[in-house]
């Protein structure tokens, strides 16, 4: 399986900062970290249907905007109450400015 | 051996204590001690989901059976403490046995606050615990006729939730408006016009004069001698720290139980957290709070099981807490009445944010509603800001082309 999908352009997100993408009745979340990579995971967090996107990225960290759930977006890493599950993440590369994310599991 | 660790009250608070003492790397005796039937779940959805949801909702468990065994924490299911022997360092339940202690939180939460002119209806409730939600869903149906008292949190959640059911929901406020408590005009009139939109009458500066039941419903007499009849009253006018034990180990108490900045009671080895707790919040000079949220009972939680362990550290966080009414959500992290000043900054679909700032420039404070979670990111970088004291520049505050991150840097 290649299936790799165009999420968005580099540009579309800040350093330091995360975008929502719906694609095929799913959502995600998609990162760019302060060091200029970028990331992809499952977009809502695993304690309560809450879109991450709406949340604040603070270095490897995406904070979950209702509950303060903390996740690792690089690792998918839970950080603590009340978020116990850890977070999909998904492969991520840049080609000619485009985020692309990998979708095959 | 030791004694172990002992908590009384299984809710939010009580539950991220036991689970904190372990994850601190504690190993002896922990045991969890809750009144009510249930594991321990959360509260914050029993005024929303719980209400709206299509089928019989369930609760959400905090923590399940195999959690418990997992970490070793013994669960102690509708068991009632009749008191706690200082002396001894021990718990005495109703039936007779007793527990010991090495270090013992409070963790009893809060009721509400009872109407007594409601005292003798049968069609009054409270909204508290689980049991309490499924038996005032049972009533939300279409038509019903639902007069909600006391335009708070509860009230309102609980009106929005009812209309989402198909009933017809009249809001009764003593006060000039609703949310009067800790949340700016501003965001209290945006609300309330959300609410008058859907069909919800809201009736302010109106006190009630005598609440009487009829056969099968129950008619609400108003102080300017108006009346009307309901299928059922919800009552949320607060509510009351649980201290009674507290007062009967002679601990200081006054408006929750006196605690100092590490959680710690006037007696040391008890310690008390969340919503019962009346506890100085050195952010605004040492004023003494009780708050009455999620995140606090949460964040006391974990902190008193750190200080039982014996770390000491001290409470800091900010306040912060949040309501979803209809597509709203609002937020608010710290004390807005700190502030003497107001500077708003707009962002996109109608949502904005208030800065309340103290006479000295701090920022004391910012409270935000917008759809869904619009505001929270914004929130959170401003309580970062509260909690470091900061005295941003009220022009970049106000101007949304400037990100709040990069004030942090400042």
């Amino acid at each position: 399986m290649n299936d790799w999908i165009e999420a968005c352009t580099a540009d579309d997100i800040d350093e330091e900062d995360v975008m929502r993408f719906d694609h095929a009745g799913r959502t995600f979340a998609i990162y760019r970290s302060p060091d200029d990579e970028f990331f992809a995971t499952d977009g809502l967090c695993t304690h309560e249907h809450i879109h991450l996107a709406d949340g604040l990225v603070m270095d490897d960290i995406i904070e979950c905007p209702k509950h303060n759930g903390r996740f690792n977006y690089k690792t998918g890493q839970a950080k603590g109450a009340p978020v116990c599950v850890n977070l999909k993440t998904y492969p991520v590369k840049v080609e000619a400015g485009k985020v692309l994310i990998q979708l095959s599991q | 051996m030791a004694a172990g660790m002992v908590v009384i009250g299984a809710g939010e608070c009580g539950a991220r204590a036991a689970f904190a003492l372990r994850e601190n790397g504690y190993d002896g005796p922990v045991t969890l001690i809750g009144a009510e039937k249930h594991l321990p779940y959360e509260r914050p959805p029993l005024s929303k989901e719980t209400m709206t949801s299509e089928d019989h909702p369930p609760a959400k468990t905090i923590a399940g059976e195999d959690q418990f065994a997992e970490r070793n924490i013994r669960f102690l299911a509708s068991t009632t403490v009749a008191g706690i022997d200082r002396e001894a360092k021990k718990v005495a339940f109703a039936d007779g046995n007793s527990l010991a202690y090495d270090k013992l939180l409070l963790a009893t939460g809060a009721l509400p606050r009872p109407l007594p002119l409601a005292a003798a209806s049968r069609h009054c409730a409270y909204l508290r615990s689980y049991d309490d939600a499924l038996a005032i869903r049972a009533r939300f149906q279409p038509g019903a006729r639902i007069v909600i008292i006391g335009g708070g949190f509860i009230g309102l959640e609980l009106a929005a939730s009812a209309r989402k059911r198909g009933a017809a929901v009249t809001v009764l406020e003593t006060q000039a408006r609703v949310l009067m408590r800790g949340v700016p005009e501003e965001i209290a009139e945006r609300i309330a016009e959300r609410h008058q939109q859907e069909g919800v009458i809201i009736r302010c500066d109106i006190g009630i004069a005598a609440i009487t039941d009829k056969a099968n419903d129950v008619t609400i007499s108003l102080t300017n001698a108006e009346s009307l009849d309901a299928d059922l009253v919800v009552i949320g006018i607060g509510a009351i720290p649980v201290t009674d034990l507290a007062e009967a180990a002679s601990l200081e108490t006054a408006n929750g139980i006196i605690v100092n900045t590490h959680l710690q009671t006037s007696d040391l080895d008890i310690f008390a957290a969340g919503d019962c707790c009346a506890f100085p919040l050195a952010l605004y000079g040492g004023r003494r709070v009780r708050l009455e949220a999620w995140r606090n009972a949460q964040e006391q939680g974990t902190l008193a099981a750190r200080n039982m362990l014996g770390l000491s550290e001290p409470h800091l966080s900010v306040p912060w807490f949040w309501s979803d009414q209809y597509e709203l959500g609002l937020q608010v992290a710290g004390l807005a009445d700190e502030g003497v000043r107001t500077i708003r900054r707009d962002l996109d679909e109608g949502a904005f944010i208030l800065f309340h700032l103290a006479a000295d420039g701090r920022l004391v404070a910012a409270s935000g509603i917008g759809p869904g979670n619009s505001v929270a990111r914004d929130i959170r970088l401003a309580e970062m800001l509260v909690a470091r004291s900061a005295r941003p520049d009220p022009a970049h505050l106000a101007a949304s082309d400037i990100k709040l991150k990069s004030l942090l840097a400042a």
